[in-house]
Parts: structure tokens; sequence; C-alpha cells
């Protein structure tokens, strides 16, 4: 492992995040802030508790790994989309570092600047709704490892993608359907059961699922399912991402 | 002397299927400065980016201080730092920040004292703080070079350093080449500045069509391919050559003005004192002469357009 060159990627990536600290940070705390406003309050109000929690509370998993998901991708997708861009990843290709210090450097600054817009959604809505966390801990290590795997997934979208279209395929065209389909606004026990055996089939289900009972103590499915739904999501990521830099698909001509 | 750099028949095969290189073999010695010379799109800076591990080579290897760039690339690539011929360099980066990344990247703990030296050999010292947006072309050039020696590399590899780099700049970067290798530095080069080549190199390496064509010394090149030729204006013009200096070959130009004799560097020398014996007994008077060699740039032209 090279340390400096971790260091010196990771420090790196966080400055141009620093640089663009309010598109990075207000952005999605805007947008969260609206969707309290019409789900929470404008439509929630309407809607009956569910298992008890009112409506505006139930949906606070589901905003956060909403935001997240989308955060996580388009992040460590373009902190590689762009080096290749510019052409600066010549240099990257031609530094003495493995992928390991590139998983690290570039997805682990990817990884803290979602896991930072999590956080600060949280506090966001917790201005906004009172919110009680039964697990925080499984919360907090939940949060991390759905962003790292994201992060990941994004970096790999950023590898593969040869145009900013590309670049903005993937989240738009199947992460947003599947977040909005993956019952962050309601619970997947609410939707007729031929809907709920087709929800089945939708991994992010199982990731606001799990989210959702380090919240609320209930869930869709068990907790162990969703954390290992996410923990082979991770890993067959960085799979990927190693054997795309050992075989140099995509990375080296 | 072991070489620091040995290629062994490297082939280079696009996936487009066009063959940039074939079967270059090639060894760079330890503490020289190597020029590579070629046409647009001969394969210069396919080789360098096989070396530098941006480009993996179909077939052959490629050896840096006895470690392959295939299987021991984090060995190989830490010996070397790349001057690229594209200029790329994040540009809402400062100076500064690009050129300290770098050294991380590479390896090395951060050292300011010796950046700060680079900036200021560079004269890059005024411009740290400034986004590499906001730099003039040549000073971008000036950052990827400040970049490549961030890191203290043992060979440096620049590929067309000073394009579009002004007189002076040229002039300059000159000066730290040599000073780097003066240092210990070995340095690959290529250039389409024939003078660059003539007044840097220890040796010179021609590639075409993706072939190394001839390797040499540089004096050695200049002086096996070496031609003089001797200009001879004489006072009174001629139309015909006298039938007793027909085996001269004289050249007629300047309306009869000016007679032109091509000899090779090596011939005896004797033949220019008979010349002008001849040219007297001819009664032809001399006005002025003047004697040219031939320079890497007409070696370069002889061998491209064979
Ligand atoms: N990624 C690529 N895919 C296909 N062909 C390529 C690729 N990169 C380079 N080539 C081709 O390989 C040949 C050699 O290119 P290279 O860049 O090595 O030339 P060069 O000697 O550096 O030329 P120049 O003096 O113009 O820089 C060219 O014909 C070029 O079109
Ligand atoms: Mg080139």
């Amino acid at each position: 492992m090279n340390y400096y060159a971790i260091k010196a990627i990771y420090l790196y990536e966080m400055s141009r995040t620093y640089r663009t600290i309010s598109q990075s940070l207000i952005a999605p705390v805007i947008s969260t802030i609206l969707y309290f406003v019409v789900f929470g309050s404008a439509i929630g109000s309407k809607i009956e508790n569910i298992e008890g929690i009112s409506y505006g509370v139930f949906i606070v998993p589901g905003l956060v790994m909403l935001s997240v998901l989308m955060q996580s991708i388009t992040n460590a997708a373009f902190a590689i989309y762009f080096p290749k861009f510019v052409g600066t990843i010549n240099e990257l290709l031609s530094a003495p570092v493995s992928t390991i210090d590139i998983v690290i450097g570039y997805i682990g600054a990817a990884t803290t600047k979602s896991f930072s817009i999590g956080i600060i959604i949280l506090i966001t809505a917790h201005l906004i709704v009172p919110l009680k966390i039964v697990h925080p801990l499984y919360m907090l290590l939940f949060l991390l490892l759905t962003c790292f795997a994201f992060c990941s997934f994004g970096f790999i979208i950023g590898l593969w993608a040869k145009n900013f279209e590309q670049l903005n395929l993937v989240p738009m065209l199947i992460i947003t359907p599947l977040v909005f389909l993956g019952g962050s606004f309601y619970s997947i026990s609410m939707l007729p059961v031929f809907w709920q055996k087709i929800s089945m089939f939708n991994p992010v289900v199982y990731l606001i699922s799990g989210f959702r009972w380090t919240f609320f103590n209930f869930s869709d499915f068990s907790f162990g399912v969703s954390l290992l739904a996410i923990f082979s999501f991770a890993i067959l990521c960085n799979s990927i991402i190693f054997w795309m830099f050992k075989t140099g698909y995509k990375v080296r001509n | 002397m072991k070489p620091i750099i040995s290629i062994n028949s490297l082939s280079k095969t696009f996936t487009s299927g066009f063959n940039a290189l074939e079967k270059v073999s090639l060894d760079i010695n330890k503490g020289e400065i190597f020029a590579l010379l070629g046409p647009n799109g001969a394969g210069k800076t396919t080789l360098i980016s096989i070396i530098t591990g941006i480009t993996i080579p179909t077939s052959g290897s490629v050896k840096v201080n006895n470690y392959d760039v295939i299987k021991d690339p984090i060995k190989t690539r830490s010996l070397i730092g790349l001057v690229p011929q594209e200029v790329a360099i994040e540009p809402f980066e400062t100076v500064l920040s690009s050129i300290k990344f770098s050294r991380g990247l590479f390896g090395k703990p951060q050292d300011s004292l010796y950046i700060n030296s680079i900036l200021k050999q560079l004269s890059l010292w005024e411009k740290r703080n400034t986004k590499i947006i906001e730099l003039s072309g040549g000073m971008k050039r000036r950052v990827l070079i400040a970049k490549a020696l961030s890191h203290e590399p043992l060979v440096l590899f620049l590929d067309e350093p000073t394009a579009g780099v002004d007189v002076e700049l040229r002039k300059d970067m000159w000066g730290i080449i040599k000073s780097l290798k003066y240092s210990g530095v070995t340095i690959i080069l290529t250039t389409h500045y024939i003078e660059e080549a003539e007044n840097l190199a220890d040796r010179v390496g021609f590639i075409n069509n993706g072939q190394i064509s001839l390797i040499e010394e540089k004096q050695q090149l200049i002086n096996k391919m070496g031609k003089k030729t001797l200009s001879i204006h004489i006072q009174n013009a001629i139309q015909n050559i006298p039938y007793k200096l027909k085996k001269y070959k004289l050249e007629i130009s300047n309306s009869g003005n000016t007679l032109t004799y091509n000899y090779d560097i090596n011939s005896e020398k004797t033949v220019i004192t008979a010349l002008l014996n001849d040219l007297s007994k001819e009664n032809i008077k001399l006005k002025d002469i003047k004697s040219k060699q031939s320079s890497l740039e007409d070696i370069f032209i002889n061998i491209v357009g064979k």
C-alpha cells in the first residue's frame, strides 16, 4: 500500500468537495426539505400513522436513502470520470499505486462526502419532525456501508462512461425508479400482494427496509437480510473494480 | 554498463487493429539523454505510454532498472517521471496543490523545501497560488515539468517538452534538462525540433511507422552520415563546368556565380586542395569560400524520406 498516495488522492478529492461545498451540501438539503413539505406535511397530514408512526417521520429513512444513493453514485462517478475527461487520469495510471490505494483514496473520499450528506439530512429532518432512532449504531453502520457500496458502484460507472450522457444515464434511468418504487414513501406491506411480489426483485427495497428497521425496529424483511444484501453488493462492485484495473478493461489502452 | 531501460521486441496493436509499434528493441543507458525522433504518428508517445504503464503492450517486454513494467509496476513506476505531450492538468486546482498532489501520488512524503526549489527553478514561484486555468500555455507546460520532477524520478520522459514554448523558455528548459542530466537523471525526450536533439542528446533514435530505424551516438551519426558542402563564390560567372573539373561533380548555382562541392566528412582532406588547385589552373578566380556541415535535421529528412 502506498500511504502517501492514498492520502494525496483522499485530500485532493476532499478539497474538491470543499471548493464546491455549497452545491455539495445545500442542494440535497433543500431537496429533502421540499420532500418533507410536500410528502410529510401536505400529503402526510391526510395519511394515517403507519405502525404507530406518523407519516412525516416514517419517510425519513427513505428520504435519507434516496439522497445518499444518488449522491454516492454521482460523486464517485464524477470523481473518476472528470480526470478521464480532462486527461489527468494518465498521471494516475502512471503512478505507483495499486487498485486498493485507488479504491481507498477515491471511494473513501466519496463515501466520506455522501455519509456527511446523510448525517446532515438526518439533522435537518430532526429539526422538522421529532425523530427517535432505536438502533443508532446499526443506523450509522448501515448508512456507512450503503455509502461505500454505492460509491463503489458509481466509480464503476465513471470508469465505464464514455461521455456525460452515459454518466447521467444510470442514475436517472435505473436508480431513480428503483428508489421511488423501493418503498421510500410507503411500506411494501401497503401494496397489493402482486406488487409486493414484484418489489422483491428490487434490491433497493431491502436497503430501505433495513435502514428503516434501525430507526423504528420494524421492517418488511429482517435486518440481517438487508445487511447481507448491501454487503454482497459492496463486494461485487469492488470485485468488478479490481478486475477492471487488473485487465485494464475501460481503464488502459 | 547495464541499461536502465531495456525494451525487448515490443509490439502494440490497438483495439482498432492499428499496429502502432512493431518489434521495437531499445536500451537506454543510465544517465544519458536519449532523443527519440520521428514524424507524427510514428509511435513515440505509444512507446512512452507503455514504459510508463499507461498503455498495455500486445507483446514484448520492458524492464526498468531490471523490473518488468507489467509484473512489477509499482517498482518501475516509482522511478519514472513523465511530462506528457498533451497538456492535461486539473483546471481548478492551484499550481502548488497540483504539484504536491503529484509528489504524494508517487509515494513521497511532502517536502516543501524541495517543491519550492522546483517552483523557483521553473519560474513558477510567483504563480504558485494561481489556478491552472488562469495560466498561459507555456506556464502550464512548466507545471507539467514541475509535477514530473516533484517526486525526484530517476528516469524522466519528456514528450515534446518544448512544443508551443517561446525561444527564451526553450533555452531555459534546455538548461534545466542539462542540469538534471548532471544530477544523474536519465532523460528520454521526443521532439520535432532537431536542433533540440542536436543540442541535448547523447544518443539519437529514429522511429518511423512503429519501427526503430536507427540508433546512434549523436556525434557518430553526424560524422557517419554527415555531409559537408563547400560553396565557392567566384568572381566571373561561368555557365559550364570546364572538362578538367568534371570529376568533382560541381553544381552551378546563383546564375553561375557559385559552385558547390559536396564531400564526405571522412574523405581525404587533400581533395579540397586539389580542387582549389584545379580551379586556379582553369583561371577561375575565387571571391569567397564557405563550408557547411549537415545537421541532424538533414540526416532526419534523409532517413524519413527513404
Ligand atoms: N488509442 C489509440 N487507438 C488507436 N490508434 C491509436 C491510439 N493511440 C495512438 N494511435 C495511433 O498510433 C499511432 C502512433 O501514435 P503516437 O501518438 O504514438 O505517435 P507519435 O509518434 O507520438 O506522434 P506525434 O509526433 O504526432 O506525437 C498513430 O497512428 C495513432 O493514430
Ligand atoms: Mg506523440
